[in-house]
């Protein structure tokens, strides 16, 4: 029998069921715990920005169109093959890692800022800002995300104020960042609206500290979690899009992302033509790069919302003691 | 009925906001961009008048009337019915086109979704219940599946299913060899299955992950609430307690969460008609863009609002019937 039985103990605190987490204080308590899905995700996402980041000095320019046309993967040196017009497969892949994930980072920065306008100031301001703040962020929601990207990049392209950036990488950020937001701001108004009426935020207005400040110094850092959640989801979102928006024509034209490398497949008719590593390896990319900052995303979760943390492990702890007493019982038995 | 009100009042205004910022939306960009659109349009040979005519229509001519008039009639226009006429098409009336592409989207997106809503509910339901073992690998299986654009999915299973092994066709919505158009019978009804299966399936397969993962989640937190605990204690069969008390009220925030979930499954399937030439409101939008057809692009646009805020309506209803705090808390 172990030493440390629950049984044996003369109090039993909700500690001792729930598998009992040790105690953490400060900056750990928002540290996700090391578990199988963060390690998982860290392997993805680091390994995606090594690529994105080291490959190009490996592989060829990936515009060098002296290559023979769809020669399969493996051959004459090119480990994914080439494209229709010649055009190493893996040389456009690592290079469009570097703009799929630019695009993601520049749109999701956009997207968290805005949704800090209008999440937490909505919430911690109340009145008649909130409302209208509020009531602008669900009219957002309910539009039908990829439609208005579709509009906006088509409109944006024909605008000679905007020409200087037609369809350049920062204008499809932009315009994917100022699409992204509402879904994060209004799980950060809620927040914002329960942490507002706690004593240590009444305590610290009743001093005198001036909003920004009760804003930046005792709400945002207990928020930290949350938003880094928000900013993944937004990043992911946007690089999903930016897929989508490429393979339909819309994408940037200048720079190569994994959706424009999906675009030039579909009109370089890979799918009939059977290039298969032409247009698999940029999904599964972006795929897997998804995959990996969803994990990280998950144990970020566990953060914020312990239950989904404590209560598989309960089960399993219940289980394990349900065991023991069966087996309890067949030694009296015997 | 207070809740009703909220609701309906909610949707006008959003409503209204789409109309005006489609109407905005041209306006609004920096510089000139009808005399840019003309222009370029005039390099790939003359502009017929109509088309003249129809751009300024949308862009608004400053010479003629103030932002206002041009407002007010551009919203009497939408009254009539009158979404102007398609330049790609010409002259077949915006209005015409999306009424021959409607049906298919809403079949086709409508019927994937409720099959992946009650598929992922179920298995989320299902993954929840079982925490703590060796199901809890489903989650990040399904994240996987979640990160999947959907067109790219799409272009797999033309390739694996279409191209590679024949089993379904690569495009359309029926065989256009066959039929001359929709009609009443057997045959036609089996060629729109056969045709509609592939994007379906994709459509299926991308979203299922989304709905498995917030009903697993819920059921997690759900599992651990008291009465779940009381209603143990008090005997009561497993199947019970898993139906009854756990699973009706996990799948509450995910009729909550429908709107967001719609969204995604618009943008996903607006992408995939493209992928496989199906005839819906996507691909006609998409048309409309690559041929600078901006009135149908705006009533494309406009329609497939107006169809993801009437879903969220209905939803909207059906959240308040089964859940009264809501009508009397919101």
């Amino acid at each position: 029998m172990a030493k440390d039985d629950i049984r044996d103990r003369e109090t039993v605190t909700p500690a001792d069921v729930l598998g009992g987490p040790t105690r953490r204080r400060g900056l750990t308590d928002f540290m996700p715990r090391k578990s199988g899905k963060l390690l998982a995700g860290l392997v993805l996402v680091v390994g995606t920005l090594l690529f994105a980041f080291l490959g190009p000095l490996f592989t060829q320019n990936p515009r060098n169109s002296d290559n023979p046309a769809l020669l399969p993967p493996g051959s004459d040196g090119h480990v994914l093959g080439t494209t229709s017009l010649g055009r190493d497969v893996l040389a456009q892949l690592a290079h469009g890692a570097q703009g799929s994930i630019m695009v993601g980072l520049v749109a999701g920065a956009i997207a968290l800022v805005l949704s800090l306008i209008f999440g937490i100031l909505a919430g911690y301001v109340g009145g008649w800002t909130d409302e209208g703040l509020s009531a602008f962020t669900s009219v957002m929601l309910v539009l039908p995300g990829l439609p208005l990207i579709i509009v906006l990049a088509s409109f944006a392209q024909q605008s000679d104020a905007l020409q200087f950036m037609s369809r350049s990488l920062w204008l499809v950020a932009i315009i994917l960042g100022l699409t992204a937001w509402p879904g994060a701001a209004i799980v950060l108004r809620s927040q914002a609206r329960s942490l507002r009426v706690r004593d240590y935020v009444a305590a610290s207005r009743v001093a005198g500290e001036k909003p920004h400040w009760i804003i930046g110094v005792e709400i945002l850092p207990n928020l930290l979690p949350l938003l880094a959640a928000q900013f993944i989801g937004a990043v992911i979102l946007a690089i999903m899009n930016e897929a989508g928006l490429a393979y339909l024509g819309l994408g940037p034209s200048g720079s190569i992302t994994w959706g424009t490398m999906l675009n030039e497949a579909q009109t370089g008719a890979a799918l009939t033509r059977g290039a298969w590593w032409w247009f698999v390896p940029p999904g599964l990319m972006i795929a897997l790069f998804g995959c990996g900052l969803s994990l990280i995303n998950f144990s970020i979760d566990e953060v914020v919302n312990p239950k989904l943390r404590t209560a598989p492990a309960a089960v399993k702890s219940v289980r394990k003691a349900a065991k023991a007493v069966a087996e309890d019982e067949k030694k009296v038995e015997a | 009925m207070k809740f009703y009100v909220r609701r309906i009042t909610f949707y006008v205004i959003t409503l209204w906001a789409a109309i005006s910022l489609n109407f905005a939306l041209p306006r609004l960009m920096p510089g000139d961009a009808m005399s840019t659109m003309i222009a370029r349009m005039g390099r790939s040979g003359d502009i017929p008048e109509s088309t003249l005519r129809s751009i300024e229509l949308l862009f608004g001519n400053p010479d003629e009337s103030s932002l206002w008039e041009q407002y007010v009639a551009y919203l009497g226009q939408l009254f009539r019915g009158d979404l102007g006429v398609s330049v790609t098409k010409y002259p077949a009336p915006v209005t015409e086109l999306i009424g021959q592409a409607l049906p298919w989207t809403i079949g086709l997106v409508g019927l994937a979704t409720v099959i992946s809503f009650v598929l992922g509910v179920g298995a989320g339901a299902f993954v929840g219940w079982k925490r703590g073992t060796w199901v809890d690998s489903f989650v990040p299986a399904s994240t996987l599946l979640q990160a999947v654009p959907y067109f790219w999915l799409a272009m797999i299973f033309v390739y694996l299913f279409a191209v590679t092994n024949r089993w379904f066709p690569i495009a359309w919505n029926y065989d256009p060899f066959s039929f001359s158009g929709p009609e009443l019978s057997w045959a036609f009804v089996g060629s729109v299955v056969y045709h509609g299966t592939l994007p379906a399936l994709t459509i299926v397969i991308s979203s299922f992950g989304g709905w498995l993962l917030g009903m697993r989640n819920m059921m997690v937190a759900t599992l651990s609430e008291d009465y779940v605990t009381t209603a143990e204690a008090k005997g009561l069969k497993r199947s019970r307690i898993l139906t009854t008390y756990a699973a009706r009220n996990a799948a509450l925030p995910s009729m909550a969460g429908f709107s967001i979930a719609l969204a995604f499954v618009v943008a996903g399937s607006i992408v995939t008609e493209q992928v496989f030439s199906y005839p819906g409101l996507g691909k006609l939008m998409i048309t409309a863009v690559q041929g600078n057809d901006y009135a149908l692009m705006q009533g494309t646009f406009l329609v497939i609002t107006i169809a993801v805020l009437a879903a969220n309506f209905l939803m909207d209803l059906i959240y308040g019937f089964i859940d009264p705090r809501t009508r009397h808390n919101g």
